[in-house]
């Protein structure tokens, strides 16, 4: 399998090819249908899609892979010419991580952590037969500076976890490079990276594809990430490509209408818009409609699109769309973004919570090293930072939930304790906290109206009826029918249950609303949808926000005011708009430059035609 | 600090999932195992003959009615012959089962209600004190159950109420580990923290939100609980250390019959195969309920 080593200089023939792919659960409910795209040697395909629209599933397939339930039913997926799906078992092995291979999500998790590094790698080449061991060396070294590693012998005996989060995805990108691939599926690898690791991943995985002519699908929810890296992109939605076309056309001027409402549902680095969400939800398989699947949440929706599932036709040369309304789309100028936002003017002189010197530890480890904040009545303050920075200890501090700091915490006049439980009802009642993770943040054995209903019972603000009152009020606040009270979380999906944590927290009428992460976990749409709710409610109940996040042109579409945080200290607070447009501080402007944004990656994109 | 736990989106889409009939629990759930409806009917025949036992049987407990080792029918013996003083062992087998299957529910809802407390309150303490009660539970946990229980019978001497101690005392410390591991992880879950910034009391996070979350392991090992309870218990009658060593007690049926198991074999056999059935029946309930609740969990993939 080593023969075929160096790249053939790229024809025109697509070293990958997918005609017609069908992938259907095992009871035959079809998951992925008619499925169709080409990637030549060297090139990035972008594959966008939300949660459950079958991305990842048509990732695996390239390997000749179906997850457990699913079975690949039709179609051809050809590498080189060779059709990979008539290949038996051991021929598949063999093509996976030689010809064909892939990076998966979570490094951390997708290497042994019982083994040295070293050896992993050589497992690889080894498994397929690669030259001697000294060779096998030779070529690991190769590697290691390819992927920007150090290639001595000391950081290669380290274990996975000797490495930071980076190092691991980039161990990872050079496995499955080793045997020079001609085809290289990466399922999502920067999702759990900081954005200045990202970058640097994200620029390997460009380079080291175009210089050994390999062909890459890029699989993402991310079209941020996607439109930096791709030329071409491929947008999912219900197991079908709706659109395919150039990464420029499709972020400027996209002929699908879902296609525009995603990109409308990203937040922009410049010129702080309002978000919109994409009223309701994906239909899952088995549940969707014969017409387009889109067309239940169209806007532009008009009886014919319930009749048959549009084709995929070519609106512009090498742009393809599966709308009936692909042209009066492309009439309509630009894809349309959310209008430009008016935040409520903060009331300054009156602070509704004040941080002095609060200094936090972490057993023997200071992980706040004196932090001063001031949040003022009806105020959204952004803090951002990267993991490790603090920015969830500060919010859980001012919460309670951590214990261990010092300084002070004042809510309007008033001194607060250290610990939640130390505080009287009152100032608890006032601070209410927003988790990161709704799939961890609602107790599984209770129905919505229980975890809803809690905090009135907690503090014995209502009872019974009045209480059940209550709770249906704020879930249909949260835009939530009543119907959902009865339900338990795992019968809903993340962006709702996301909004029954909000609507806890607000049942209480609190003054002071802390949201950790609260988007990190959701779909683009979703998370636009919840940004523009949360902005909403602030504004009608007059709420004060701390907005913790690692997105920073989320921030733009929320906050008046941000601090950013490095290694526990404030680097740089002031008005969103002063620090993102002119940044002071070299960290700020690191930040900013390595975000990846639509606007820097088509300008890019741009420059480079040109 | 970022942890991505995306939703499973394997066959599902985001679609609102609608699981059929959340009502039913995990129990119900596990009787469409035949383990669990094998184990239920073995159970339930014996509780059945433990209850009704004593009103059907021909003759008292402690009345003789035969020669010694008489061979069922013969000399006039019961279907299941007589015993090694002449006692008909059919009537002593219906009497035989109520005072294990009783002691062993009671000392084992004792150990199951100690031992979830202390797991809980060390899972949750996440301190000192975690350390000081598993500590001690490992203490206890040092010396066989039947070698305990044999120490405290034959120092105090035997009674229902010494050996329910006994056995629930060394229950505890078993159901406090599996308590405290199963609910270690649900402590460091957010819904948790949630009530502590709403500043609910302790023992209301420990009873309301941590042991509902760990109701599977507790049930399974509920089952393999009882099962040692009615073995221990049966044991020390064997040996002697019944509170009546010469009443009709499955267990001490077994030591005072088993000379005549060549000749007259019912007299062991009977209690033998009943405490056999018994101790199989828990086990397969057990059995069936951890894998339904593994099966659930692979179903729902994110908890």
């Amino acid at each position: 399998m080593s023969v075929q080593q160096q790249p053939t200089p790229a024809p025109a023939q697509p070293s990958v090819s997918v005609q017609d792919l069908q992938i259907c659960t095992n009871s035959g409910v079809p998951v992925v249908t008619e499925v169709s795209f080409e990637i030549s040697p060297g090139e990035v395909l972008g594959l966008v899609g939300e949660s459950g629209s079958g991305k990842t599933t048509v990732g695996l397939s390239l390997l000749g892979h179906a997850r457990r339930g699913l079975r690949i039913a039709d179609g051809e997926i050809s590498l080189d010419g060779e059709n990979i799906l008539d290949l038996g078992d051991e021929d598949l092995r063999r093509l996976r991580g030689s010809r064909a291979s892939y990076v998966p999500q979570d490094p951390a998790s997708s290497l042994n952590p019982a083994l040295r590094i070293s050896l992993q790698l050589r497992e690889v080449l080894a498994a397929h037969g690669w030259g001697s061991r000294k060779e096998r060396d030779a070529r690991i070294a190769e590697m290691m500076r390819e992927v920007a590693l150090p290639d001595d012998p000391e950081f290669l005996r380290r274990y996975p976890h000797q490495l930071s989060g980076g190092q691991q995805q980039r161990i990872g990108l050079a496995m499955a490079f080793a045997n020079r691939p001609r085809l290289i599926v990466l399922d999502e690898p920067t999702t759990g990276l900081d954005v200045t690791t990202q970058a640097t991943v994200l620029t390997t995985v460009r380079e080291l594809a175009a210089l050994h002519g390999v062909a890459a699908l890029y699989v993402s929810h991310d079209l941020a990430v996607v439109a930096a890296l791709a030329r071409r992109v491929a947008v999912m939605y219900a197991g079908r490509i709706v659109e395919l076309g150039p990464a420029e056309d499709l972020f400027e001027s996209a002929a699908h209408p879902y296609t525009r409402r995603l990109v409308g549902a990203i937040p922009r680095l410049t010129g702080g818009r309002s978000l919109v969400g994409i009223p309701g939800h994906a239909p899952s398989p088995g549940r969707r409609p014969p017409g387009c699947a889109f067309a239940p949440r169209c806007t532009l929706h008009i009886p014919q699109c319930d009749e048959n599932v549009p084709a995929l036709d070519t609106v512009r040369s090498g742009h393809r769309a599966r709308c009936i309304r692909a042209q009066d789309v492309l009439r309509q100028a630009r894809a349309k973004v959310g209008d430009p936002l008016d935040l409520i003017p903060a009331d300054a002189d009156s602070a509704a919570l004040t941080l002095e010197n609060v200094v936090a530890h972490y057993g023997p480890i200071e992980v706040l090293h004196s932090i001063n904040l001031t949040l003022e009545r009806h105020e959204c303050l952004a803090i951002v930072g990267e993991s490790g920075s603090g920015k969830t200890t500060t919010a859980r501090s001012i919460a309670g939930l951590h214990r261990d700091w010092t300084g002070s915490i004042r809510l309007g006049d008033k001194e607060l304790e250290a610990s939640a439980r130390a505080r009287s009802t009152e100032s608890r009642r006032q601070i209410q906290y927003i988790f990161q993770n709704p799939y961890g943040s609602l107790n599984p054995r209770k129905t919505i109206r229980e975890t809803v209903g809690q905090p009135l019972s907690v503090f014995d603000i209502a009872k019974s009826r009045k209480a059940d009152e209550m709770v249906q009020e704020m879930l249909e606040q949260v835009s939530l029918s009543a119907s959902y009270a009865n339900r338990y979380p795992d019968q809903l999906s993340g962006g709702e249950r996301q909004r029954v944590a909000i609507a806890r927290a607000l049942i209480s009428s609190p003054s002071i609303l802390i949201c950790d992460e609260v988007t990190s976990a959701l779909d683009v749409s979703v998370q636009a949808a919840i940004v523009e709710l949360l902005g909403q409610l602030q504004r009608e109940l007059g709420l004060s926000m701390v907005f913790v996040t690692h997105n920073l042109p989320l921030v733009r579409s929320i906050a008046q005011n941000v601090a950013v945080l490095s290694d526990g200290d404030i680097v740089e607070y002031g008005a969103t708009a002063d620090v993102l447009a002119d940044p002071q501080q070299p960290y700020t402007r690191e930040l900013i430059t390595n975000t990846p944004s639509l606007e820097t990656a088509t300008s890019e994109a741009m420059a480079k035609e040109a | 600090m970022s942890q991505t736990e995306q939703a499973p989106a394997l066959a599902e889409g985001v679609d609102t999932p609608t699981p059929p009939g959340r009502t039913s629990s995990l129990l119900a759930r596990s009787l469409r195992l035949w383990r669990t409806r094998i184990g239920l009917l073995f159970v339930l025949i014996l509780v059945v003959i433990a209850i009704i036992g004593p009103w059907i049987a021909p003759h008292g407990a402690s009345e003789f009615v035969a020669t010694p080792f008489s061979k069922p029918g013969q000399n006039g013996a019961g279907i299941l012959g007589s015993d090694y003083i002449g006692q008909d062992v059919y009537s002593r087998f219906l009497y035989g089962g109520s005072s294990i299957l009783l002691s062993a529910t009671i000392s084992t809802a004792i150990g199951m209600v100690l031992g979830i407390a202390i797991g809980l309150v060390a899972a949750y303490a996440r301190n000192a004190l975690d350390e000081v009660l598993m500590r001690a539970m490992d203490v206890i946990m040092a010396f066989p159950q039947i070698l305990l229980a044999l120490v405290a019978v034959s120092l105090i001497g035997a009674g229902w109420g010494i050996i329910i101690a006994a056995i629930a005392l060394t229950t505890a410390p078993r159901v406090a580990r599996v308590t405290r591991g199963a609910a270690l992880p649900v402590v460091e879950r957010d819904f948790v923290a949630a009530t502590e910034s709403m500043g609910l009391s302790r023992p209301r996070i420990l009873t309301g939100e941590l042991f509902p979350s760990i109701l599977g392991p507790i049930m399974v090992e509920a089952t393999l609980r009882l099962t040692y309870s009615i073995g221990v218990i049966a044991a020390l009658a064997f040996l002697g250390l019944a509170p009546d060593p010469n009443g009709a007690n499955w267990g001490s049926m077994i030591q005072q019959n088993q000379l005549a198991l060549a000749t007259q074999p019912w007299g062991a056999l009977a209690p033998i195969l009943a405490i056999a059935l018994l101790t199989m029946g828990t086990g397969l309930i057990g059995d069936g309920i951890a894998r339904t609740a593994a099966g659930i969990d692979r179903e729902r993939g994110d908890e």
